[in-house]
């Protein structure tokens, strides 16, 4: 191996201040994109607080925020083509959120209802898959439906630093090669996974550098530039519909939250590396950038942050105004028609339960 | 009417799956120009070209997980893993996600394909070839379980597995890969996936098995004939979901219930079975129900294989208790 071929790039576009450092994309010359970009991680980190407060009054379960790293998941949606797939792991409600799963579907979805999955929106992408890493195959399976059909659909896949530990990953990564699927994997590199920091998770310098394994293009980005995620993924994406192959891009970001609401980072971290990292994350730069090209006043950001918080006050309010389901649906989706001894078993719940 | 062996029934199956339906895609370890390594595929790369039978990477979990990615996405895959064995690193993406799609996206994504594995021993193969995991998939809800007993069988059963709007492993019996040819008509006729075959008709005792266990259950209810003993014989097919009316319909008829399977006795699917029976038919037992399994230990190595699986003497050993009981 050459030292070349180990080299992986940084992508970066604004710095922690909002100062432009790298080449501006031209989807970034658009105000109009980056007020929507922005608009995205406002309305996802608000989400995310209520979320919180929910799961904290015993109204939602327990939850994985996406604090700090919202530019990730966000940047890589929007780089996407509608009829895309995301194939997202379980902190990318910022992205669900951009390609059309509804705020009320996210608060379902962690409130414990399994209709949070049936999106209205994006019918085709993956629901979150909560087994780390294991989901990381079915991207290459949808990537390679899309090239078997001659589609120029691609897959976009995100998962965390730990889950590049995973066999399922080395696996899916290596399949991908072989193929050639148009798949593009993103890394959330939040730098823990639960109490063990990326350090201890591989002795790999970098995350992206697995992608030579594999034989694909790897690369980083700063996952806290929005802008660059966006950029990258857009770039892999045109690749990857050019028949060219996927790539893995590993976002470098920082997971200013605890791991769920069951988690106390405390345990294992030390609050003055948390604060540390607060300089870099990601709202702040591009409101920065946006107020100093002029786009953006206090004005227009607290008509943001009005209009962010009556949108997810009433989506948690139309959550918790949503009943159950009835005992009959975790029966009636196992199977395409239910076996008789299922629905035998069907009927008891239901008789017990006193409702259809 | 064409004579032919189980593995050739399966291939069989597979082709005509693929010519009536250009969603049934073929992926695994040597399936594409080496034919499978039992020649299950054999053929298949050459009729249907390479966009459809899929040589992949020695990776088990991957291939069952891209085979879920492919069903989302509306493709109808069949993936072969190689040998027994190697199937318990699918358990995870079968479990987890296969099973599951259908009910925690509330129907809005489903994962029909079907899991292919060779299954049992009396090979005499290597380590790790021998298993007979039919219980652990059993086990898992969403999922269906199959294991074909004769070449006729194994072709209605995979064509109807791949029909199939959910997930389905199909179990193949490699000891009766080639033991025996039958007469198959390629008419593209499915068999169920909820009945149990009643392969012989008996008043005296009923034997339930399935696979391999079929040819030494029959042997045994010929031999029980010699003795007056009439002996019905079911072959289960399908362990999930159950035809527990045919089976409870026979002992109920006729009093006695031998299990016989070769997975180890502990938690095998052979329990279950025992348990509908008590449920359903405890009063019309004449005696305890006997299982006639493999042993609580490891499969082990070829030299001593066959004392561990069961066979006409351990059944007839059973009845004999049985008939001495009642």
């Amino acid at each position: 191996m050459s030292g070349r071929e180990l080299e992986i790039s940084i992508g970066r576009v604004l710095d922690s201040e909002g100062k432009v450092v790298g080449a501006m994309p031209n989807f970034a010359r658009e105000p109009a994109m980056l007020l929507r970009l922005y608009r995205a991680l406002v309305l996802t980190r608000t989400f995310d607080t209520k979320a919180v407060a929910l799961q904290r009054t015993g109204r939602l379960g327990t939850y994985a925020s996406s604090l700090g790293q919202e530019a990730v998941a966000v940047g890589a949606a929007a780089a996407m083509q509608s009829d895309d797939v995301l194939i997202p792991s379980f902190r990318e409600h910022g992205g669900q959120l951009w390609r059309g799963v509804t705020l009320k579907e996210l608060f379902l979805y962690w409130g414990g209802d399994e209709r949070g999955n049936d999106f209205a929106g994006p019918r085709q992408d993956f629901p979150n898959c909560v087994p780390v890493g294991s989901h990381v195959p079915h991207a290459v399976g949808v990537a390679l439906a899309f090239r078997l059909r001659g589609e120029q659909r691609a897959a976009v896949c995100v998962f965390g630093d730990g889950a590049t530990s995973k066999g399922d990953v080395a696996e899916a990564l290596n399949m991908a090669g072989v193929w050639k699927v148009p798949a593009v994997f993103v890394i959330n590199n939040n730098a823990w996974a639960i109490s063990v920091p990326r350090e201890k998770q591989t002795a790999a310098a970098t995350l992206a550098q697995k992608a030579i394994a594999a034989g694909i293009p790897g690369e980083q980005v700063d996952g806290n530039d929005a802008i660059a995620v966006c950029a990258a993924v857009e770039r892999a994406l045109a690749r990857a519909r050019q028949g060219l192959g996927p790539t893995l891009i590993e976002a470098l970001a920082y997971r200013l939250c605890d791991h769920t609401t069951a988690d106390d980072a405390s345990r294992y971290r030390d609050d003055a590396e948390v604060s540390r990292h607060w300089p870099a994350e990601p709202l702040v730069r591009l409101r920065n950038f946006l107020t100093q090209a002029g786009h953006w006043n206090k004005a227009a950001e607290e008509a943001l942050l009005h209009e962010c918080s009556n949108a997810v006050e009433q989506a948690a309010a139309d959550y918790l105004a949503t009943a159950p389901q009835p005992v009959s649906a975790n029966f009636d989706f196992v199977y395409a028609t239910a076996p008789a001894e299922l629905v035998e078993q069907r009927n008891s719940a239901v008789a017990r339960a006193g409702a259809p | 009417m064409t004579e032919l062996s189980l593995v050739q029934a399966v291939n069989a199956a597979l082709k005509r799956a693929m010519a009536e339906d250009d969603r049934v895609l073929i992926l695994g370890e040597d399936v594409g120009i080496d034919g499978g390594v039992f020649r299950a595929t054999d053929g298949l790369l050459v009729s249907f070209g390479a966009e459809r039978v899929l040589d992949t990477p020695i990776a088990e979990a991957a291939i069952a997980g891209v085979s879920i990615g492919l069903a989302a996405q509306g493709f109808r895959p069949v993936a072969e893993i190689q040998f027994t064995g190697f199937a318990y690193a699918c358990i995870d993406q079968m479990l987890n996600h296969a099973s599951r799609l259908r009910s925690r996206t509330r129907g809005r994504l489903t994962c029909p394909m079907v899991l292919r594995a060779p299954a049992g021993g009396g090979i005499k193969a290597v380590e790790h070839h021998s298993e007979s995991p039919e219980a652990m998939f059993a086990h898992i809800p969403g999922l269906k379980v199959v294991m074909p007993s004769s070449p006729a069988r194994a072709y209605g059963l995979l064509l109807s597995a791949i029909r199939d709007p959910d997930p389905v492993v199909f179990l193949e019996p490699t000891r009766l890969y080639r033991a025996a040819r039958q007469d198959i008509s390629d008419d593209g006729a499915g068999l169920p996936l909820d009945r149990c075959f009643t392969l012989r008709p008996g008043r005296d005792l009923t034997i339930v098995a399935w696979g391999a266990m079929i040819k030494e259950a029959l042997e045994a209810a010929d031999r029980l004939a010699a003795e007056n003993i009439d002996a019905e014989v079911i072959d289960v097919a399908t362990l999930k979901p159950l035809d527990s009316v045919t089976i409870l319909a026979s002992v109920t008829r006729t009093g006695r219930l031998i299990i016989v399977h070769e997975a180890p006795m502990t938690c095998g699917f052979g329990a279950e079975i025992a348990a509908r029976v008590c449920e359903g038919a405890i009063t019309s037992l004449l005696a305890p129900i006997e299982r006639v399994t493999g042993y609580d230990t490891m499969m082990p190595y070829l030299r001593t294989e066959a004392a561990y699986m069961p066979n006409v003497d351990r059944i007839l050993d059973a009845v004999h208790r049985m008939m001495a009981f009642a």
